[in-house]
């Protein structure tokens, strides 16, 4: 059947069960927004480029299907860049199809021209700009396929505006081969026999788990070789909600604001079990001290993550789920050796519950309203039964430590690349993906502004996303890092001027609410949650709190200042 | 350390800016790179020269494999391979000492390939250490002008550089 470029497109995309995309048109991606009209996808109107592709994330990782975000040349593709790369660092299968200037005015400075494949080179799996229509199915397809597979990421499409409209027989492939790439998913066998050796063999081990286990769908697998083995379980930022938060074998997130638990075990244990987890600095502190005892197994599926920041004993590369699934059948034959193991750690599991009880995470409550409280509250009202974005500062460290993250594809947090004015957007997306379930974004006053305009996309397509602003007038973080480490010199961090929130949902055809006092927060959460209107609430939060415990940029994990 | 790199990739615009711009924004090292087309007309191959400490290395060669558009890496200090660098240099050439440069021309099997009333223009191959001393022992004539291409390499013998499916790498094995 022959079509034009703008229809294949859309064949390709119902073809790869595209039901929605996140989009802002333009004149490159006219002849694509026409073939949308009508179309069986759903088109969400954002209000910015930027908006596009953190709700196509949020779409992918609420759901684990791949998002969508279409957006002209020129300015409309550079105004992605940023969601692009959040996307990257975070793995998150995205396509972001991008129109272009005609193929005849490549390189010549055409009107809202820009070389954007040269420009998200850096931060996309892979990019393509599509110079024959004849390729554009095959593109399209492969696009999809390398954005999910392996680890996963994001992929931008470039079509130029006359390939859009250029005619050419539709045949969507069934396959993809791509001779060049071939991502490994079965971890070799013998280095997983050689890494439950060493597991057995340990005194004091410990779980490190990261994104891998959301992205490879292993928290079941997870939980059955966690309490096989009655390993100790700590989380990164990426790596929660893929291990229950209440399980009494779970420590906490690690890291800059993690727990004493989870630092403490890291630090003293003598094997260390990475799935799915990269090492990042914000997790590991200074590296050359990080977990000095430790003998290191680390599983990914991807080769550069392993010994890039930590040497590692026992490298597996491979898919966590399967490595996961692997390591259980070996154990299967290994029971009575699991038996003198258990008996040689229950020392170890002793200690850490000591640390638990004698350091918990806390907080001292005031006169003024503390932020940690009011997440509290929002995990009491929800269970862990919603899906929370976060904005990135204090709002985020308190999120990831006060609201206990029950099931994977629950939190929504820019990790890698720590995006502000991602979590409003990303929440819509998963809001689209979700329309029955509650989405909550938990953001600071800064954090907001950054992509507040969306707010007109949450009233026209009815997704009733609550935002808990934690308003403390401030950039918390960079405010508490100027407290700490600069003499409370607060240059450049003080919001003296913030608009009424409540007002400005209410402008915007939504709700909005104000919290000042600790008596009001249950009330007005319990209304927003049940109002199903997107809404704003105001939340007055004391200026002057921190996140505790902290580790300083660059020291050691087990150097934290707790309170 | 220094290492030879060979990077097969598919002979597509665009790869190159993939391969230099991940040296470049990783902030690993290039000596020199050489490209060309293969026998097979869709594959490039790259020759690239890096240094770095082993950790950087192994690095460098994860992430080229991860580039979707890199069929094959090889590091040749890990195969017995030969490696041939050319280079042309301009050379002072007067009454005086046109008899050196064409003596040490004929040292090293290097051609005369362009004359002028005051230049020679020599062409010498070899390896780089060929090359170095010749540059060496030419330098006191007076070199005007240099352009060398980078090493090429190829491993010894009969085996050669397939292009097959992609395997999967790294650690796998230990």
């Amino acid at each position: 059947m022959k079509k034009n470029g703008a229809q294949i497109f859309v064949e390709a995309l119902k073809m790869e069960g595209v039901d929605t995309i996140f989009c802002y048109p333009g004149g490159a991606v006219l002849y694509i927004t026409d073939a949308l009209y009508g179309a069986d996808i759903r088109q969400v109107l954002v209000r910015h480029e930027q908006g596009a592709v953190h709700a196509a994330d949020g779409y992918a990782r609420a759901s684990g299907k791949v998002g969508v975000a279409l957006v002209t040349s020129g300015p409309g593709a550079t105004n992605t860049v940023t969601g692009i790369a959040s996307a990257y660092m975070d793995s998150v299968p995205v396509v972001v199809f991008s129109g272009q200037v005609a193929t005849m005015l490549i390189g010549n400075d055409a009107f809202q021209e820009a070389d954007i494949v040269g420009i998200t080179r850096p931060c996309t799996k892979h990019n393509y700009l599509v110079k024959d229509v004849k390729d554009l199915a095959r593109i399209i397809k492969e696009a999809f396929y390398i954005a999910r597979s392996g680890r996963p990421g994001p992929v931008l499409v470039d079509i130029p505006k006359d390939v859009s409209a250029a005619i050419a027989e539709f045949k969507y492939p069934d396959k993809v081969h791509i001779r060049s790439y071939q991502p490994t998913y079965a971890g070799h066998p013998g280095q997983i026999k050689r890494a439950v050796k060493l597991i057995l063999s340990s005194k004091k081990p410990i779980l490190y788990t990261g994104g891998g286990i959301i992205a490879s769908e292993a928290a079941d697998e997870l939980l059955a070789f966690a309490e096989t083995l009655s390993l100790p379980v700590s989380n990164t930022l990426m790596g929660l909600g893929g291990f229950p938060g209440t399980h009494p074998q779970f420590l906490g997130m690690l890291g800059m604001h993690g727990t004493y638990a989870a630092n403490m075990a890291l630090m003293q244990s003598d094997v260390l079990i990475a799935i799915g987890a990269r090492f990042d600095d914000r997790a590991t502190g200074r590296t050359d001290s990080f977990a000095p005892h430790a003998k290191v197994i680390h599983v990914d599926i991807d080769p550069t993550s392993i010994s890039k920041n930590i040497r590692v004993d026992i490298p597996i590369v491979g898919d966590a789920k399967n490595v996961l699934k692997k390591m259980l059948e070996v154990l299967e034959e290994e029971k009575t050796a699991v038996r003198e193991y258990k008996h040689g750690i229950a020392e170890w599991l002793g200690l850490l519950d000591d640390w638990k009880k004698k350091f918990p995470l806390g907080y001292t409550k005031g006169r003024l309203l503390k932020p940690q409280y009011v997440i509290e509250r929002i995990y009491e009202l929800t269970k862990g039964k919603a899906i929370i974005a976060t904005e990135v500062g204090q709002n985020q460290m308190w999120t990831a430590q006060f609201y206990k993250f029950m099931k994977p594809r629950t939190i929504l947090t820019s990790g890698g690349l720590g995006t502000m004015g991602y979590g409003f957007p990303a929440a819509l997306g998963a809001q689209a993906a979700h329309p029955d379930m509650l989405v909550v974004n938990i953001a600071g006053d800064g954090s907001i502004q950054m992509n507040i305009q969306e707010l007109a996309t949450a009233v026209q397509y009815c997704l009733p996303v609550k935002v808990v602003i934690l308003n403390n007038g401030c950039l918390g973080m960079v405010r508490q890092w100027q407290q700490f480490f600069y003499e409370k010199r607060y240059s450049c961090s003080l919001l003296e001027c913030t608009p009424d929130f409540v007002k400005l949902a209410e402008a915007y055809g939504a709700v909005g609410y104000e919290i000042e006092d600790e008596k009001e927060v249950d009330k007005v959460l319990k209304k927003a949650f049940s109002n199903g209107k997107p809404t704003f609430i105001d939340v007055h939060v004391d200026p002057e709190e921190c996140v505790y415990p902290m580790v300083p940029s660059g020291a050691p994990l087990n150097e934290m200042v707790l309170v | 350390m220094r290492h030879i790199i060979s990077v097969l990739v598919e002979n597509e615009f665009g790869v190159l800016a993939r391969v230099s711009g991940l040296f470049s924004g990783r902030g690993f090292n290039i000596e020199s790179l050489c490209v060309a087309e293969t026998l097979d007309p869709t594959v490039s191959a790259m020759t690239i020269v890096t240094k770095g400490s082993e950790a950087i290395l192994e690095q460098i060669l994860k992430q080229l494999n991860k580039l979707i558009n890199v069929i094959k890496v090889i590091d040749f200090q890990e195969v017995e391979h030969v490696s041939r660098e050319m280079v042309l240099v301009k050379i002072h050439a007067t009454e005086r000492n046109r008899e050196e440069v064409l003596r040490m021309t004929e040292i090293f099997r290097g051609r005369v390939i362009d004359v002028s009333a005051r230049t020679y223009t020599v062409e010498i191959t070899g390896t780089e250490e060929k090359i170095k001393a010749f540059l060496t022992l030419v330098k006191p004539l007076g070199i005007k002008e240099l352009v060398r291409t980078g090493p090429v390499a190829m491993i010894r013998g009969e085996k050669m550089i397939q292009v097959k499916e992609k395997e999967p790498i790294g650690g796998n094995d230990g």
